[in-house]
């Protein structure tokens, strides 16, 4: 299966029953399929009439209680900022999907991991956070996708996984088993669904808040939810960190890369492991913590001019020096450009 | 004691913010009561718009989903999509839907999403100040056409009826005035067939309500009654532009 059928039949898997989006390259697949694919299962497929459009009737499916995606590619996850921004505010459950593209401007059709920002400090206006996985395989694409949608349920704010052309384009096995819940599920008593069917008491859908104090209270209520969510929903993975003189730290494709580099690295003797965030926010700082002691530097690779390495700062606090190796455009970094500049990492003070 | 008239229960109680003289207050309750007499207010679901009516949600007696500028048609075919027995509606002014949400207001109407929209014709921004807006009369002043609106650079009123009437999948386009009595009864007959149709399922409907602002044209509320019918309606000709089922 492609990358992106995977996800889209992970969608409809979860209990995902509506669709509202916008054609863009290259994650084409999923709406496609969606519209294929939902019909048969009594869902309902919406070709919106732009990115805007189509976040917007995310925005009223999810209030109305259904499970609801979307998906595009950068340019397209721009104009939706607006929506995810009340979506948010609304504290409403959807999953986005960001097939990530090269930027800035309309940039380039090619993988990249430029998104990193946007996807994970807001991208919107006010105060809010999106909770942003990252699949590094197809399989995962899959896990990561249906939970996105109990995630988005449990803790009522929208959900993105965020991978790039590469992994929406590519083909490996998945295996769909029944979907079962990852947690228990709140029931949406705050779902519009008319007076009469929930009994009298009116529901608003809102992010309204003209009195500075109840605005206030309703954003530290949100972030209490972030508090949570950093508490107990961070996914990270450690690959030969052992006795790694070198931690490369990389997520989706590059995490692929990364891998390869580390076994030509170790066929000649270098110690090299692997620190890979699931989830991009809530971010694994404490994952650090954990392999710090033992290794000499980190090295952050990335399809961008440096973004997730923002991160990794504060995570590592100036404990050992960080390197940042990042290809952007929507070139894909080499096995041998990273196990580069691990030697030079590793010459720098000698082992 | 008979009861000759109430307060419409489609109404929450709650006190209208609008200015003195404006004409939002009744077209809430041409409304409200539609959605009683129509005995669809249990499974209304109402979408406000950003603008004067932002606090709709306050005042219709029903379920409702705040809107961004201009996003409510979306906003209302995600709700209708995922639950087609609810009565769904937007609100919206001129600045949301003839404006900022033009988009979303063509793609509702030419998917014939079976929705009903109310939308207030004030010919300003009131909300905002009094700004310009796309249905601002030519050479009619406000806070960013201090001179009076020109035809060239700022353009002539966009009739959004005439404009929607031409669309095929749309079932029922009509403009009405609430200034006077006789007006006001023929309004209120033309957003209860725009809900009848939804009900049965005929698709897009909207009902363009010529509207007042004395705060923002500068007039008494009885000259704004009398600006609507002198100005307003000969740039904005009432009546009804598309009728699916015929007749008018």
């Amino acid at each position: 299966m492609k990358g992106n059928e995977a996800i889209a039949a992970a969608a409809i898997n979860a209990g995902c029953r509506y669709f509202f989006g916008y054609p863009i390259t290259p994650q084409n697949e999923i709406p496609e399929y969606m519209a294929r694919e939902l019909p048969k299962v009594g869902g309902t497929y919406v070709q919106a009439e732009s990115e805007v459009a189509a976040i917007n009737m995310v925005y009223g499916a999810a209030g109305a209680g259904a499970r609801v995606l979307t998906s595009s590619s950068s340019p397209g996850i721009s104009l939706m900022q607006e929506g995810i921004s009340y979506i948010a505010g609304a504290e409403l459950p959807c999953v986005l999907v960001n097939i990530m593209r090269a930027g800035p401007g309309l940039g380039g059709v090619q993988p990249a991991q430029a998104d990193y920002f946007q996807a994970t400090k807001g991208g919107g206006h006010g105060d809010y956070r999106v909770l942003v996985l990252a699949p590094a395989n197809l399989q995962e694409a899959v896990d990561l996708t249906q939970l996105a949608f109990d995630l988005a349920d449990k803790y009522r704010n929208p959900v993105m996984v965020l991978a790039d052309g590469m992994i929406g384009q590519l083909m490996e096995p998945v295996e769909l088993s029944p979907y079962q819940p990852a947690c228990a599920l709140p029931p949406k008593d705050w779902a519009t669904t008319g007076t009469a069917e929930s009994g009298g008491r009116r529901r608003i859908i809102n992010s309204l808040y003209l009195y500075p104090d109840q605005l206030e209270n309703h954003v530290r209520a949100i972030y209490r939810k972030y508090l949570e969510v950093e508490r107990t929903e961070v996914r990270f993975e450690l690959y030969q960190c052992e006795d790694a003189d070198v931690v490369i730290v990389a997520y989706g494709t590059t995490s692929r890369i990364a891998r390869s580099a580390i076994e030509k690295c170790r066929r000649l003797g270098l110690k090299v492991g692997l620190l890979r965030p699931i989830t991009l926010y809530p971010f694994p700082l404490g994952a650090f913590d954990r392999v710090v002691d033992r290794t000499r530097a980190f090295l952050v690779v990335e399809m961008s001019m440096g973004q997730m390495l923002d991160d990794v700062k504060i995570a590592v606090a100036g404990r050992r020096p960080i390197a940042f190796y990042g290809r952007t455009g929507g070139i894909v970094p080499t096995p041998e450009e990273v196990v580069k500049q691990v030697q030079a990492l590793l010459g720098g003070g000698g082992p | 004691m008979k009861t000759v008239y109430q307060k419409s229960p489609g109404l929450t109680g709650v006190p209208l913010h609008y200015c003195p003289g404006c004409t939002h207050g009744i077209i809430h309750k041409l409304v409200a009561e539609s959605l009683v007499e129509l005995d669809v207010l249990g499974r209304a679901v109402a979408v406000a718009p950003v603008g004067c009516a932002v606090f709709a949600y306050e005042y219709f007696n029903c379920d409702a989903q705040e809107a961004a500028h201009g996003r409510a048609p979306a906003v209302a075919t995600g709700i209708k999509r995922v639950r087609p027995d609810n009565i769904v509606f937007t609100y919206q002014g001129d600045g949301d839907l003839a404006s900022i949400g033009m988009g979303e207001i063509v793609h509702a109407a030419m998917r014939g999403e079976n929705i009903t929209v109310v939308f207030v014709n004030n010919a300003i921004y009131g909300m905002t100040g009094g700004q310009m807006a796309p249905t601002t009369l030519v050479g009619q002043p406000t806070t960013t056409s201090p001179l009076g609106r020109s035809r060239l650079g700022q353009g002539a009123p966009l009739r959004v009826c005439e404009m929607l009437a031409t669309i095929e999948a749309t079932a029922y386009i009509a403009r009405v005035s609430v200034h006077s009595i006789p007006r006001l009864n023929v309004a209120k007959r033309a957003i209860k067939k725009a809900f009848q149709l939804q009900i049965d399922n005929k698709g897009f409907s909207l009902v363009e309500v010529l509207s007042t602002c004395p705060t923002n044209w500068g007039l008494s509320p009885v000259d704004a009654l009398r600006w609507v019918e002198q100005n307003m309606i000969p740039a904005y000709p009432l009546g009804v532009f598309k009728d699916s089922e015929g007749g008018s």
